[in-house]
């Protein structure tokens, strides 16, 4: 199964990235841009039967990301 | 008999000979400790210094935190043995669950690198017991991932066991770290990590030796 995981900075945690953009898109023109946060995109394929949403969570919350500061989604793409 | 300090050497790691010259220059026998290998050698203490383990893919400190050596080096820092962790090593420990919250991007996107002033609050870990609380060490920092970051519900609890050892003076926070915190223990007291440098800061000709002291702390380790 391909798997699609998004990393995004937890609400309330500072992200600075996010910040950036928000402040740079303005000067292209684009001034209604609001709330904007930068994360992390990761694919992965994953052989084998089993519940592998679950398995995929499970690195999730070991591996892929830090649930202190960063909440994460699990897509299945295919 | 001198206490014998390792020093982790993951790949991407680039401040383990300044760590290994402090350590000498505090009268303590080093040993590298390799990243791959499972023995921690009989060491009395452990260091794990900065650098860019793993070239910090994924996340600051999150692939190192799995390396064989770092199960040893969690099993030691449980039972008690010292640790200390430097900037990247900060980062792992963190990462590793050894010590309390979590590294975030500098509050500028900038790598900063300057001396700061850091104030010692407590003197109830290992590395600060030779130190008195409010003493300040004039430390550099240098890294882009330095905001430490726990959340509001445990800091007071944090505070409360005297766990935020490392503060920077007032006007110094180079990062934007929550209550200024410049370096955390666990509990015990025993697990330390820090972004400042102390094993560039035991040289007068770089400006200050103050680093020195957090290694010294543990030369009665041995003992």
């Amino acid at each position: 199964m391909r798997v699609r995981v998004l990393i995004r900075p937890k609400e309330g945690i500072l992200d600075p990235q996010g910040q950036a953009v928000e402040r740079a898109l303005p000067a292209l023109g684009y001034d209604d841009v609001s709330n904007v946060h930068v994360g992390r995109l990761v694919e992965l394929d994953v052989a084998g039967d089993g519940d592998v949403e679950a398995q995929v969570r499970e690195m999730c919350e070991r591996l892929l990301a830090n649930p202190l500061i960063e909440s994460y989604e699990v897509q299945a793409i295919g | 008999m001198s206490a014998r300090v390792g020093i982790v050497l993951f790949p991407g790691s680039c401040d383990e000979h300044d760590a290994l010259l402090a350590v000498e220059r505090a009268g303590l026998e080093p040993e590298y400790l390799w990243h791959a290998d499972p023995d921690l050698k009989g060491v009395d203490a452990v260091i794990v210094p900065g650098g860019f383990s793993y070239g910090d893919y994924l996340r600051v400190g999150a692939i190192a935190r799995f390396a064989p050596v770092m199960e040893e080096v969690s099993r030691f820092a449980v039972e008690g043995g010292p640790v200390l962790g430097i900037c990247n090593g900060f980062q792992v420990l963190c990462e590793a669950h050894l010590l309390p919250g979590a590294l975030l991007p500098n509050n500028s996107l900038r790598f900063v690198c300057r001396q700061v002033d850091v104030v010692v609050e407590h003197d109830r870990t290992v590395f600060t017991r030779a130190s008195e609380p409010g003493e300040v060490l004039s430390l550099p920092v240098k890294h882009t991932t330095g905001c430490w970051f726990a959340p509001a519900e445990q800091l007071d609890q944090l505070e409360a066991n005297g766990q935020l050892v490392l503060r920077y003076a007032a006007g110094h926070n180079p990062n934007g770290s929550t209550r200024d915190v410049a370096g955390v223990s666990n509990e015990a007291g025993n697990v330390l990590g820090l972004m400042p440098h102390p094993e560039h800061a035991t040289d007068a000709l770089t400006g200050s030796t103050d680093g020195l002291r957090l290694f010294t702390a543990l030369s009665p380790v041995a003992a």
